[in-house]
């Protein structure tokens, strides 16, 4: 499992040319596709009912995560089926700052992506160590022990062990007209917005390039001068701030943080939306989002006691159907409309 | 000092269960280089076949080496359908895959099976050796199978052709394919002979830990600490890593106050990170050398 052999051929293409243009598709079009998009964003929660509103906003906090793990897988090269702790630590920074500190909901935000940032970083730091699978096995490894430890007796206090703790959903502030669920959605939404804009201006950036040459090549990458080491703890430390800031929100949406919401399984969820959305595109974070929330209930109603194979068997399907995810199925499809005009 | 030597002999014990899991990982790793994370899922479901074939009234030994047999099957079918076709994805793909046959497996066992807890019958019983109280005869017999099974690869590796043959496809793909060897199959035979190893596994620890879809989660994530101890490339290695993860968990579980009996589980993953930390390819390992 080497390096380069992880990224998907996307990148290749079209080296040297403006970072806009590298993946293929026009501007013009994806600032049109964007505009599109947010005024379906605006108008949607005034048009459909509030448990929808709470599924969609679900949808974009999973988003953000994917994000975050893109930033580290897609466009670093690390793995992490880890990224689930990285989401409990936000979620019950946030829901402990309430809690115990009085502190409001905002307040709580960015601490929690700083301390995820942190954690995150100082875990980066024997990452380096380590490739491929065996990172991903470390990962893994977090994850799965990450339960064990909100419910083992030394953080009982905090962390509220087994039963977790209650948190109080913000209701829109100045008066605005919105119930709760449309606030948290559109809070939510602007969050993800500034997150996406971050996301894709880091990845244009020096920093950026830096990153991916990392990822296609560290020998050559350091020959270059790259700092590899900085890159790596840094990139990870940024892609657990996103999980984290996912984590916050979560806790508020959900009004509730308890260790078995941040077991391995939503580690592998993240994982399997990045792959589904497309690994080294931002757009398609939005997708592995929509998959993780819709894709199981569909498979629920396909069959209730076969729910299991269901989504397998539908997780087969989209493999062979988009091995570069929704991304690359996307920008295939609009390359061979615009290439059959010209 | 009794306890201790108790504690150990018990961690040898489960650490049997965890060898025989990461010596399945490892013959999966060196076939494909990749981890499977559906492993400890088909062990389970080829477990379920054995069982089903027993109450169906076969003896025991017969239904034992049928199910070596349908596992084998399974396994070559499983790669030729769902991984042939995968073969140009990127890898990251390929573990979606495994994850979507986790799922699949699972679930279908579930479905046919139930979720209730089954016994399942052991070949040894489960009377106490010499009876001393230390270590049970079932407990003995699985140690056994682990390291025969662990000879009986080591000479196929090492003495005969097919088994060159799969070193040489795992190793370098490219020249094993230019002097004539068909590395497609050779991988679909590591996948079936992955899936026979998990089925011994899963038919040995089945006594132990009882029969039910769920059962070997918890033993995978401790196969796998085995396999990265051991370093992954190495059948001997795993063997080891398991003893040494099994043993490692009954000590910490029983002095280590903190620890506790759910907290085991933990101890260890941190036994992989640390590990890893000092000797990032396991123990056993060999780092790879690229060239640039």
């Amino acid at each position: 499992m080497t390096d380069q052999s992880m990224t998907s051929e996307a990148p290749a293409q079209g080296r040297g040319k403006p970072v806009a243009e590298r993946a293929g598709i026009p501007v013009g079009l994806k600032r049109a596709a964007l505009l599109i998009g947010l005024i379906i964003a605006i108008a949607l929660p005034f048009m459909v009912k509030n448990f929808t509103i709470f599924q969609l906003t679900t949808v974009m906090i999973y988003a953000i995560a994917i994000l975050g793990l893109n930033l580290l897988t897609g466009f670093n090269g690390q793995f992490s089926l880890g990224h689930s702790t990285f989401i409990a630590i936000g979620a019950y920074t946030t829901a402990i700052l309430m809690e115990f500190g009085g502190f409001g909901f905002y307040a709580t935000l960015p601490l929690a992506a700083l301390f995820c940032f942190i954690v995150g970083f100082l875990f980066g730091l024997p990452a380096l160590r380590l490739e491929s699978i065996y990172l991903a096995l470390a990962t893994f490894a977090l994850a799965v022990a990450t339960p064990q430890l909100l419910k083992s007796a030394p953080f009982e206090p905090w962390t509220g062990g087994v039963q977790g703790l209650l948190v109080f959903k913000p209701e829109a502030p100045f008066g605005i007209p919105l119930n709760s669920d449309q606030w948290m959605y559109f809070v939510t939404l602007v969050i993800g917005l500034v997150l996406a804009f971050f996301a894709v201006n880091l990845v244009g950036s020096r920093t950026g390039r830096a990153m991916m040459a990392i990822r296609d090549n560290p020998i050559a990458a350091r020959a270059m001068g790259i700092n590899i080491a900085l890159y790596k703890t840094t990139t990870f430390g940024v892609s657990a701030a996103y999980a984290g800031i996912a984590g916050s929100l979560s806790a508020v949406v959900v009004q509730f943080v308890a260790p078995d919401s941040f077991t391995f399984v939503l580690a592998i969820g993240l994982f399997v939306g990045l792959v589904i959305g497309g690994v080294g595109s931002i757009p398609g974070a939005l997708f592995g989002g929509a998959f993780l929330v819709y894709v199981p209930n569909i498979a629920e109603e396909l069959s209730k006691g076969l729910a299991g194979a269901a989504y397998g068997a539908i997780l087969l399907l989209v493999i062979y159907l988009m091995p570069a995810g929704a991304a690359g199925l996307v920008r295939a499809i609009v390359m061979k409309v615009l290439n059959r005009r010209a | 000092m009794e306890l201790f030597a108790h504690q150990i002999l018990s961690g040898l014990a489960t650490g049997g269960i965890y060898a025989c899991m990461a010596l399945a990982i490892v013959m999966i790793y060196q076939a494909i280089h990749h981890l499977n994370f559906a492993q400890g899922e088909m062990a389970m479901f080829s477990t379920f076949i054995a069982w089903q074939l027993i109450e169906w009234g076969f003896p025991y030994w017969i239904a034992f080496f049928l199910t070596i047999a349908i596992s084998f099957v399974g396994g070559v079918v499983i790669e030729r359908t769902v991984f042939k076709p995968l073969h140009r994805a990127p890898v990251l793909a390929h573990i979606v895959a495994f994850i979507a046959l986790f799922a699949i497996f699972n679930s279908l066992a579930g479905f046919i099976w139930d979720f209730t807890i089954k016994s399942f019958p052991t070949p040894f019983g489960q009377q106490s050796l010499f009876g001393s109280g230390l270590i049970s005869a079932h407990d003995t017999g699985m140690i056994v199978v682990t390291l025969v099974l662990l000879g009986l690869l080591f000479l196929f590796f090492r003495h005969t052709r097919i088994g060159l043959a799969m070193r040489a496809a795992a190793s370098n793909p490219d020249s094993a394919r230019l002097v004539g060897v068909r590395v497609g199959w050779m991988i679909a035979l590591g996948w079936g002979m992955a899936a026979a190893i998990g089925a011994v596994a899963g038919m040995l620890i089945a006594p132990v830990v009882f029969l039910e879809p769920n059962m070997m989660l918890a033993i995978l994530i401790y196969g796998f600490a085995g396999a990265v101890v051991g370093g992954l490339i190495s059948p001997g290695g795993a063997v080891i890593g398991g003893f040494a993860v099994g043993v490692v968990e009954n000590l910490a579980g029983t002095y280590v106050p903190v620890v506790g009996q759910e907290m085991k589980l933990t101890i260890a993953l941190a036994l992989i990170v640390a590990v890893l930390m000092f000797k990032p390819t396991g123990l056993f390992g060999a780092r790879l050398v690229t060239r640039v």
